[in-house]
């Protein structure tokens, strides 16, 4: 068995748009371009970006929601790529999502245990009894009343609904859980409740987590690396705690700038942006960021190899001349012709 | 002291449900001087959201009713102003910013013809000058290249843009207040940035002052000269930004601020939380409503506890439990 739970490797995710009377493919937009990742067992990769990045369409491929166009999704040592339904659904045993809006994702119609017995159904395990009890268990362990049960969703508060989403992703004893923003929609009191909850339980049955969100103080919190996207691609990869001290690339510096720190006393010296991250349909040619902060050096970046070198141990960044320092830039760039000649 | 521009006492607002009248908003007192930023935090259902609604009247209606209290503004008293009379003050001298820029905007006009709607309504600007006015306000608000945005439905603009478009409807008349309802919660952090920085440069040229409804602290610390904490209906402590939190007096926004993971905190440590969940509004009790929260039996909870100023500016709730002396 590899330490990796999840490798991802040269991923992408392109989907067709399709126009004129024919309905030809006339464009597409590249939600997820050439990532690659892993994640260990056991352990919390944080993946934040700005919204229409590509982050969730990346946790959904993880799981094989979507078929990616290209690249390899290896899952506890077997490629799921393109796995057929009959074996995914033995996969899916071992990994399950928590979604952002629980008020949308919990059928109204089932009550509290239809919804978490209905991962034994599709999976067949255990009788009647057993999994009446299995619920049970559940529900004592996210912190729900045993009474519970026989409940239906609208009769709970956000967080209370947020904690019936965990049960059922935990019933199976997965391996791996994607959480989408799981705490965004959630008031502040409660989401430190329901971080709290997905702390314990990763400590207890060792669960390893792909944190998708767009707070960062919650990512750095309850991750042990994080990666941050910008337009489909990742350009930073570290250890949580050096992407925050030593964040090098010029994206994380700004997302970093950008957060709002609840003291008055500290005025930040905040980076700020102009404009929007660009559309995915037609991204630029060269580097994305750059383009977007109009750096002189951008034509240079046009068909330049952008992918990420290990600059420190264990910290990844895109060797990008518009987004690091010039130190940073040049043994960034010499350590990926390096790779390169290897390579050949 | 500053002169204030605005001054709720004692408002009630109540919406009529099947179950009688139902308290939203139960006696709240504030006040917003000239100039400045006054942040209401709260939890989603603590009221933040009806009491700016009711300074404006955009109570859905008939179920939304002001009962009590009295919300003065620049000389004239609100509650007692008729539709009309409130129609010529909402646009032109407060301005509201909603929430979800998608639903604030009519996706079938362009941007110029609503922001124009604006000038029509409140000056005797031609259609025309109200056009050109538009184009204007949003050069403001710095949406480059305004002259070809101002022809454009709000799916061509992105959300940040279209929140910059709701700004500049809001300061499309120069308002001496502008309600914002959590402007950026449906926005990316970077976009949030900017959008704050435009409300503060804007807020500096024109003197205007702010009510920023929010949940997020950061913003409110950033953004904010006085915080109003409200819970379940009720305003529970009020303070200068900097005092509230270096000392923050109800157990309620002791909680709130401790709750909050901030860079600094150790990674993967345990969070300080709040138990349990906020009352339904069906649910709510007279006495203390955070109590409530912490299952303090609900016979003990028959007072509401005095609101009552402590230091120069600083108002708590003082419920025994909930406020240490």
């Amino acid at each position: 068995m590899s330490e990796n739970l999840l490798e991802i490797d040269r991923l992408k995710m392109h989907f067709p748009i399709t126009g004129g009377v024919m309905l030809k493919q006339v464009a597409s937009v590249k939600a997820v371009d050439d990532i690659s990742l892993f994640i260990r067992h056991g352990e919390t990769l944080g993946l934040v970006g700005e919204s229409g990045c590509g982050k969730s369409t990346l946790g959904k491929c993880a799981v094989r929601l979507n078929t990616p166009t290209d690249g390899k999704i290896i899952f506890d040592g077997q490629d799921i790529t393109h796995a057929k339904p009959s074996k995914l659904r033995g996969v899916r045993r071992d990994m399950q999502m928590i979604f952002q809006d629980p008020a949308e994702s919990l059928d109204p119609r089932m009550s509290v245990r239809a919804i978490i017995e209905e991962a034994f159904a599709i999976q067949k395990i255990g009788v009647r009894k057993e999994r009446y009890d299995k619920v049970k268990y559940l529900l004592d362990r996210v912190g729900l009343p045993t009474s519970a049960i026989d409940k239906f969703p609208f009769e709970f508060s956000g967080g209370q609904r947020q904690r019936i989403g965990i049960a059922r992703a935990i019933a199976l004893n997965p391996k791996l859980v994607i959480a989408d923003e799981p705490v965004s929609a959630l008031d502040v009191s409660v989401q430190s409740q329901v971080l709290n909850l997905m702390m314990e339980l990763q400590r207890e049955m060792n669960l390893a987590y792909l944190f998708i969100a767009h707070d960062l103080a919650v990512v750095k919190h309850i991750s042990d690396r994080v990666a941050v996207m910008y337009l489909g691609k990742i350009v930073e990869l570290a250890d949580a705690d050096a992407i925050y001290k030593n964040p090098k690339h010029a994206y994380t510096k700004a997302l970093l700038s950008a957060i709002p720190i609840p003291d008055p006393l500290i005025k930040k010296q905040r980076i700020l942006l102009e404009g929007d991250v660009p559309s995915p349909i037609d991204p630029p040619a060269g580097s994305a960021f750059g383009h977007r902060i109009s750096h002189s050096r951008y034509e240079e970046t046009i068909g330049m190899d952008l992918s990420l070198v290990e600059i420190e141990k264990d910290h990844w960044v895109a060797a990008d001349p518009c987004c690091l320092e010039e130190v940073d830039y040049q043994k960034a760039s010499s350590l990926r012709d390096r790779g390169t000649a290897e390579a050949l | 002291m500053a002169e204030n521009i605005l001054q709720i006492e004692n408002l009630i607002t109540s919406f009529e449900t099947e179950a009688g009248w139902l308290r939203a908003v139960d006696k709240v007192n504030f006040e917003v001087p000239k100039g400045e930023t006054v942040g209401i935090v709260g939890e989603s259902g603590c009221g933040k959201s009806v009491t700016a609604m009711s300074i404006v009247r955009l109570l859905p209606q008939p179920m939304g009713q002001i009962l009590g209290g009295s919300i003065h503004f620049d000389g004239k008293e609100l509650t007692k102003l008729d539709r009309k009379e409130m129609i010529d003050i909402r646009g032109n001298d407060i301005g509201v910013i909603f929430q979800e820029p998608m639903t604030a905007l009519n996706p079938s006009h362009r941007i110029g013809k609503q922001i124009s709607e604006v000038f029509l309504l409140h000056t005797n600007m031609s259609k025309k000058e109200a056009w050109e006015a538009s184009i204007e306000i949003l050069r403001k608000v710095k949406i480059p290249s305004p002259e070809r945005r101002v022809g454009e439905y709000p799916h061509q603009l992105s959300g940040g843009m279209r929140q910059r478009v709701v700004i500049a409807m809001a300061l499309a008349c120069n308002p001496k207040l502008l309600i914002a309802d959590e402007p950026t919660t449906a926005l990316d952090v970077t976009v949030q940035a900017q959008i704050i920085d435009l409300i503060e440069e804007l807020q500096r040229d024109i003197g205007m002052s702010v009510i920023l409804i929010t949940h997020d602290l950061g913003v409110i610390a950033q953004a904010c000269d006085h915080v109003v904490v409200m819970y379940a209906g009720r305003v529970v402590e009020k303070a200068p930004v900097k005092e509230l939190f270096a000392n923050p007096q109800h157990a309620y926004t002791k909680g709130l601020l401790a709750s909050i993971p901030t860079l600094d905190t150790p990674r993967k440590s345990e969070l300080n939380t709040i138990p349990g969940n906020v009352a339904s509004i069906h649910d709510f009790v007279k006495g203390c409503r955070f109590c409530q929260r912490l299952d303090v039996p609900v016979d003990e909870l028959t007072e509401r506890p005095e609101f009552r100023e402590i230091s120069s500016g600083h108002w708590v709730e003082i419920c025994p439990r909930c406020f240490e002396v």
